[in-house]
């Protein structure tokens, strides 16, 4: 599971219909270097930022993107 | 030419946040009719454009990211640019958010629009420190680009020349997209086959976007093509087609939306010039506190509180001026014209003025919440409350967008019901309109607070604190029986883009309350002011004929008129077991029609003034604490107006607004009757 504060990269976007779609439409794409910024005060949905640009996401939404970690 | 010829008609589209209403009402000059596309739920605005002499017809699409089809709004989007062939569609792109927006421009390219592309909000790029050499993306995408400020107007002019210039050279840019050479030979060779096998398919839609959708599997498409007699073999074709792709690049529709991005990253490279540094992201910062793990919920919770205060501080004189003007002065006025017959006189002064007053007395209060909302809207601080609250509604599976209609309906309950069509998925906006009458709207308060004020003393805050959280409870509750029985299906998710945080641009904030005032004071209004006519009507006839203006001062002479005797009914009957007073049955039943006239009715019922009618209630004991209580909670849930009845029926059919009318009565009646039985076996009274 992704972690606030770190940095990761795209790997793949699994999944089917509009929740995979929409996922590729924001243009989060494998190779895509995304932050998780943070959660909501309640856990749930989180907030990620890919260039500059912060997008909401559910958890399990966001499990369907496939990540790596990047070293800094 | 022929006289009839077809109306020059053009679209707008973009993606969410990139000021295309304003841009809407820059082009319309603001007057729009406003409607359903067919079969759904989503609004249809259209209005005029007017330019050197010529009328053009706009129609505002919503707002998109993709032309896919698995959501509503984008099968809206295409449906209507290759079923109405829009002479023009003017994309909007944000500076600020370039690379989704462009990513639309393609899309709509693809699809054969002929477009025009307006590059809006280039002054906040500008302050981000960067620009964008609009003639680059001309040139590169090759229609043409205007740069606009729509808050200010700057590039308006140059727009509406530029849209009337390319209504008569049409540029297509169907190939803007090269897929590489795997995905161009698999594209040829589906486009060949449509154009052998099915002309009439290649004359609606360029062939080449038909092969791509085959592509990436779009169920639409499919289903279309199946349809037609050479279908399975086209089928049959791409499926093959992309068996042999999916092996050699994986999954076909990624790798599609993944060139087409890369196209877009090309072109943004080539136009977008760094000039300064970036500051320091305002909205990071702000975020870091408004959605902050601690203090994040109950911020929220102050600027709703903050709200409700602002509203009705700022709106008490001039609602006390209108009552003025309008239940003495006016009121006065008409008592003083001699000559006209008794009963006229009654209806002017009793029925007539009293019920534009209902309506009018509101109007500020109204009016004014709606106008702290747009802003906290504008800002961009809604979608945080809907970040922070979606876990909560997610549990009832309802998406946290749904807390908007919710809090609108806390001014008015019909804007709110309309507001469920901000709500991609189609089960979860019918669910949300059903449940946003549950929301306490500012024409219940005035009967808590007189009814708590009379009854509960001290502890009449928290009391009515307690009936709008109880209204949010059971609209959660409603909502999840509703998804698990008549709307269910799975939740759409909640990936939204966060709009960055803006000063709230006036011309957007007036049109937004404007737009939702209007609502209350048309379409509510116009029910409120007959409802309170037929109260009058009810109250000074009887089975005996009229009784004269007099049954409304003296008491017993209204025991007598239709109204007396429903009452006597209502209050014998289904609520014998909760101890309300006929009175208090019968302003329950003019109730119906609008909350705005229990309080007044309650007065002519009492026979006082509806200054005096606190102290009325709390002499005569008409309630105990807890009878005031579950007579609250029955004006919280019960049908808020038939103007909302009428919303619903409006938004979703007759069928639902039935629907919502029993459920809202059943409910009332359940939840008065247990807070009876439970607050007396607890040993209230």
């Amino acid at each position: 599971m992704a972690k606030v504060g770190r940095i990761y990269r795209v790997v793949r976007v699994e999944g089917a219909g509009l929740v995979k779609r929409r996922i590729l439409d924001l243009g989060l794409l494998p190779g895509l270097e995304i932050k998780v910024v943070r959660k909501a005060p309640l856990g749930d949905p989180i907030e990620i930022v890919a260039k500059g640009n912060p997008i909401s996401i559910r958890k399990a939404e966001a499990e369907k993107i496939i990540l790596e970690e990047v070293k800094g | 030419m022929a006289r009839e010829s077809r109306r020059v008609k053009i679209a707008l589209a973009g993606i969410p946040n990139v000021g295309k209403s304003l841009i809407f009402n820059r082009l319309t000059g603001g007057r729009a009719w406003v409607g359903n596309w067919p079969g759904v739920t989503v609004e249809k605005k259209v209005g005029t454009l007017r330019v050197n002499g010529a009328e053009i017809e706009v129609v505002d699409l919503p707002g998109i990211y993709s032309l896919t089809a698995y959501s509503v709004d984008e099968l809206i989007a295409r449906n209507f640019i290759v079923e109405e062939k829009p002479d023009v569609v003017v994309c909007i792109v944000s500076a600020i958010n370039l690379e989704r927006s462009l990513y639309l421009a393609l899309s709509l390219l693809e699809l054969g629009a002929n477009v025009v592309i307006d590059l809006n909000m280039v002054d906040l790029a500008e302050k981000e420190g960067y620009k964008i050499d609009y003639k680059k993306l001309e040139f590169l995408i090759g229609v043409p680009v205007v740069p606009t400020v729509a808050t200010t107007g700057r590039g308006i002019g140059k727009l509406k020349e530029t849209i009337v210039k390319a209504i008569h050279e049409k540029k297509v840019q169907a190939r803007i997209v090269d897929y590489g050479r795997i995905v161009e030979e698999a594209i040829s060779k589906i486009e060949e086959v449509i154009k052998d096998l099915a002309p009439e398919l290649a004359e609606k839609y360029p062939a080449r976007w038909i092969a791509l959708k085959l592509l990436e599997g779009d169920s639409d498409i499919v289903g279309k093509v199946s349809k037609l007699p050479a279908g399975k073999e086209i089928i049959d074709k791409a499926n093959q087609l992309r068996e042999i792709l999916g092996k050699k690049i994986g999954d076909p529709e990624s790798y599609i939306v993944k060139q087409k991005y890369e196209r877009v990253l090309e072109i943004v490279k080539a136009v977008v010039e760094r000039v300064a540094v970036p500051r320091v992201s305002m909205t990071d910062l702000l975020d870091s506190v408004l959605t902050h793990k601690i203090v994040g919920i109950p911020l929220a919770l102050s600027a709703i509180y903050l709200l409700f205060r602002f509203a009705f501080e700022v709106s008490v004189p001039l609602a006390d001026l209108v009552d003025v003007a309008i239940n003495s002065y006016l009121h006065d006025i008409v008592l003083g014209i001699h000559g006209l017959p008794d009963w006229l006189t009654s209806f002017l002064a009793d029925g007539v003025i009293a019920g534009v007053g209902a309506v009018l007395i509101f109007l500020p209060i109204i009016a004014f919440f709606f106008l702290g909302f747009a802003i906290l809207e504008d800002v961009g601080y809604m979608a945080r409350v809907a970040f922070l609250v979606d876990k909560v509604f997610h549990k009832f599976n309802l998406p946290g967008k749904a807390v908007i209609p919710l809090i609108i309906g806390f001014g008015c309950n019909v804007p709110g019901v309309m507001a469920a069509r901000a709500i991609e998925d189609e089960n979860e906006r019918k669910t949300t309109a059903l449940i946003a009458p549950l929301a306490s709207c500012n024409a219940r308060l005035p009967v808590y607070l007189v009814i708590g004020g009379a009854v509960l003393g001290a502890s009449a805050g928290f009391a009515v604190l307690s009936l709008y959280v109880l209204g949010i409870i059971l609209a959660l509750i409603v909502g999840l029986l509703l998804r698990k029985t008549l709307f269910k299906g799975a939740s759409s998710g909640f990936i939204m883009e966060l709009p960055p945080y803006m000063m709230p641009r006036f011309d957007n904030v007036a049109i937004k309350t404007w737009e939702r005032t209007k609502r209350f004071l048309f379409k509510a209004g116009t029910v409120i002011f007959l409802g309170t006519v037929i109260v009058w009507l009810l109250s000074v006839t009887g089975p005996e004929g009229y009784l004269g203006p007099e049954a409304l001062e003296d008491p017993q002479l209204l025991r007598e008129s239709w109204a007396g005797i429903l009452g006597q009914l209502l209050a014998s009957t289904v609520f014998s077991l909760m101890g309300w007073d006929w009175r208090a049955a019968v302003a329950l039943f003019f109730g119906f029609v609008a909350k705005e006239i229990v309080v007044s009715s309650m007065a002519i019922l009492y026979g006082v003034g509806e200054e005096k009618i606190v102290d009325v209630i709390a002499e005569r004991h008409v309630f105990t604490p807890l009878t005031a209580y579950a007579y609250m909670a029955f004006v919280l849930i019960y049908v808020p107006c038939i103007a909302t009845l009428a919303m619903v029926r409006n938004e979703l059919g007759l069928k639902y607004a039935i629907l919502a009318l029993i459920y809202e009565v059943l409910l009332a009646y359940i939840v008065s009757l247990s807070i009876i039985s439970i607050g007396s076996v607890l040993g209230f009274r």
